[in-house]
């Protein structure tokens, strides 16, 4: 199972080293990794994606405790959250292709942010889902380069779990 | 540095020495070198003043190990100081040992000139990149202003929850900088800045499940760790264990935390424990771990530990709570407080309590106690490792025991008593070469005590240069040397499990005459080679004054029994047989 950890930590010096020489110390793996300043100056959240089970992921967590200069690890997997990703794709676009791509492209609101005689680079955000299925229906037209944010996530405190209610619809 | 009189621009060297000396560190180890001269500089005018106590080790590892000694045998936090490149790569291993066994130290380094990081300048080393994973927390000062702000924090981190090892990684040309220290010398009332707090304590309903689960135990035993005599627990554990007569065993790391004269006591478990530790750990329906970490070494085979108890698990250490045991109760603390709690708790409901509760219990392993004794070999002819440890012990009740690591230092578990606070060991790291060292630390910090270091022949050839500092400082130290000749715990293991093949263990070749190596450092140094009239030896050994160095030549090929193969449970044990057969004889 996929765990997902939203982290603050003190921006200081070493504190990325410190978390990755844990994981790597300690035999856990990172599946995902986005790090970006949080809303109080001097504190980062990172949040990260990884693989496990409830044991190794509660000894993960409070490995990650131990760390001085983390000040707060949520495990946010079971919470209801806002998930986003953001991908940037640069795939074969020649001028026969290019309509049904771009029609592709509309459905899932991804912008096009390069465009050359047979390439195109776009730009999409969403939850994991979203990004996974716009990349499955690319990948015909021959992706050339991926680069993804990986995920952040924050939770949601209207407590609605959009997942859950998707779920119900579908089985109405 | 000279300073005009009454001025507040004071240097980075000053601001960080007048830091130790407000968390009232009265002596520091270490070894000067070219990136860290401004702040021995610094300190030439500090112990002129009598404000702080410098000692020169012989190697930057012994700076450490003897920080280490020092913090385990005050209580308190050991600074070590070393300069950039091959001096702060020196500290590594000594740094390693005191995190590993949990020991509050701070070790300073000198680092290039900020200008110069990062161009592989001379003596430059990464000290701060290369301790992350051996540290609990670093620093690196890039700025003299930050000074007290890093060294408040340092202290409180190092000693604060789970204590362990911080490093402050100094650039030369900080030590230098000059500024205003006026705006920023305060301690801040001890409240360090950082927003490290570790969160501990009992609950109410914590206490009770422990009261609940110890009345409900027919054979509950204490298997106390280091983190009992972090605590300083011992009085505590004591009455508990009284109060409805539980019995006790310690690991490496919590010797000391309960009187080793007690009836209840079991000694050490484990590897080399006693044999009745073991049986009564396997066979107990509760087990009460303090301060203990569930170490391979201690529970051999993990799935047959103690596998038809119920567990109780205090640690301030959360992540211990199921690292390696799940518990039925697990209690984040000071072992201190929730003892103390627990105590009163019990004292208050005595109503439905049966203090014969575990007699049974006490009885069988009183009989195991009778059936597998440690054993002690004896001939006159020869001399026994057991024997001067044994004899050493009966003589020197209040000493501190520095050990260092191998089959000596499991024989000194076995048969030293020691007093809560006074056993100094490398135990999670097994660090050879620890004891000498440890044994300057603990004498520095308890110059009026009796302070005797238990080392083997090998373990002394790793820090034997520290004979100079004893001789240097004229320290008391009595050094026993349990000579045979080997490195004995790695010939132990080449006998047992690799049939017999003696890969480089063996000292012989190559072996100075430690007696005239003492004396060459202008120390005493005598050898004893039987057993004939051990007692009045060691009795005058210990009376003498002044360093002595004593070279116990023993019987060379010397097991240390009982033995519990890796990976196997703890009631299989070695050696077991061998007892039974010395007890027939």
């Amino acid at each position: 199972m996929k765990y997902t950890l939203s982290v603050l930590v003190e921006d200081e010096a070493g504190v990325l080293t410190r978390i990755a020489g844990l994981f790597a110390r300690r035999g856990f793996n990172i599946e995902s990794l986005a790090v970006g300043p949080a809303e109080q100056k001097g504190i980062s959240r990172i949040t990260m994606v990884v693989p496990g089970d409830d044991r190794t992921v509660e000894q993960l967590t409070k490995q990650l405790y131990k760390l001085v200069n983390i000040l707060k690890v949520d495990n946010i997997t079971e919470i209801p959250c806002v998930e986003r990703e953001l991908i940037l794709v640069k795939i074969n676009a020649s001028t026969s292709s290019r309509p049904e791509i771009l029609s592709i492209l509309q459905v899932f609101r991804a912008k096009v942010v390069d465009l050359s005689e047979n390439l195109l680079v776009l730009e999409l955000t969403g939850d994991p889902g979203k990004v996974a299925a716009i990349q499955q229906l690319l990948q015909k037209f021959g992706i050339i380069e991926i680069a993804r944010t990986g995920k952040i996530a924050l939770t949601r405190t209207s407590k609605v779990n959009t997942e859950f209610l998707k779920s119900i619809s579908m089985e109405i | 540095m000279n300073y005009k009189k009454n001025s507040l621009i004071k240097t980075g060297a000053f601001a960080l020495i007048d830091m130790l000396v407000k968390h009232k560190v009265k002596n520091i180890f270490g070894y000067p070198g070219g990136a860290i001269l401004p702040i021995y500089d610094e300190l030439y005018h500090w112990e002129k003043k009598k404000l702080i106590k410098h000692y020169l080790v012989r190697h930057e590892q012994s700076a450490a190990h003897a920080a280490d000694a020092y913090a385990r045998a005050t209580n308190e936090v050991g600074v070590c100081l070393a300069t950039s490149g091959p001096g702060a790569t020196n500290l590594v291993t000594g740094i390693a040992t005191a995190q590993m066994d949990s020991v509050p130290i701070i070790a300073i380094t000198g680092q290039v000139s900020r200008a110069f990081i990062g161009t592989d300048a001379f003596q430059e080393v990464d000290i701060f990149g290369i301790t992350l994973p051996i540290v609990k927390h670093s620093f690196v000062v890039r700025d003299p202003r930050d000074i007290s702000t890093i060294v408040s924090e340092a202290f409180y981190i190092s000693k604060h929850g789970r204590p362990g090892a911080v490093l402050i990684d100094v650039p030369k040309d900080v030590g230098l900088e000059e500024f205003n220290y006026h705006d920023y010398d305060s301690i801040r009332d001890h409240k360090p800045i950082t927003k490290y707090r570790p969160i501990y304590g009992p609950s109410i309903r914590q206490i009770e499940k422990f009261k609940k689960m110890l009345l409900e135990s027919k054979q509950p035993i204490l298997y106390v760790g280091g983190g009992a005599v972090m605590s300083r627990a011992q009085h505590e554990i004591e009455e508990l264990a009284s109060f409805i007569k539980i019995p006790v065993t310690t690991t490496l790391m919590g010797k000391g935390s309960f009187n080793e004269y007690n009836p209840l006591y079991l000694g050490m478990l484990g590897m080399h424990g006693t044999a009745y530790a073991n049986f009564a750990v396997s066979e107990c329906d509760l087990l009460i771990a303090l301060g203990a970490r569930f170490d391979d070494r201690v529970t051999g085979k993990l799935d047959e530990f103690a596998c038809n108890a119920q567990v109780i698990h205090v640690d301030i250490d959360p992540a211990e709570i199921g690292k390696n045991r799940i518990p039925q109760l697990a209690i984040i603390s000071d072992i201190k407080i929730v003892l103390k709690e627990l105590l009163s708790s019990m004292k208050e409901g005595t109503n439905n309590m049966d203090k014969n509760q575990t007699q049974a219990w006490l009885h069988r392993i009183h009989k195991w106690k009778k059936e597998y004794p440690l054993s002690i070999p004896h001939d006159s002819k020869l001399l026994y490792p057991q024997e001067v440890i044994n004899e050493i012990s009966q003589i020197a009740q209040k000493a501190f025991f520095a050990t260092d690591v191998g089959q000596h230092q499991m024989w000194a578990a076995q048969f030293l008593k020691v007093e809560q606070g006074k056993w100094l060991s490398s135990s999670g790291l097994g660090t050879m070469g620890y004891g000498l060292p440890a044994a300057i630390g603990a004498k520095i910090a308890n110059p009026n005590d009796l302070i005797i270091c238990i080392t083997g022949d090998a373990s002394f050839q790793m820090n034997l240069q520290e004979l100079g500092t004893i001789a240097q400082y004229e320290l008391d130290i009595k050094i026993f040397i349990i000579n045979n000749q080997w490195q004995g715990m790695v010939r132990q293991w080449q006998q047992a499990f690799y049939d017999q093949r003696y890969a480089h263990s063996n000292m012989a070749k190559g072996q100075p005459d430690f007696v005239q190596l003492a004396n060459s450092y202008g120390i005493r140094g005598i050898r004893v080679t039987t057993s004939k009239d051990l007692k009045s030896k060691i009795e005058r050994i210990i009376s003498t004054p002044g360093p002595l160095l004593i070279d116990c030549i023993v019987a060379t090929s010397e097991n240390c029994y009982p033995m519990i193969a890796p990976g196997k449970s703890n009631s299989q044990m070695l050696g077991l047989t061998k007892q039974l057969k010395t007890i027939t004889n």
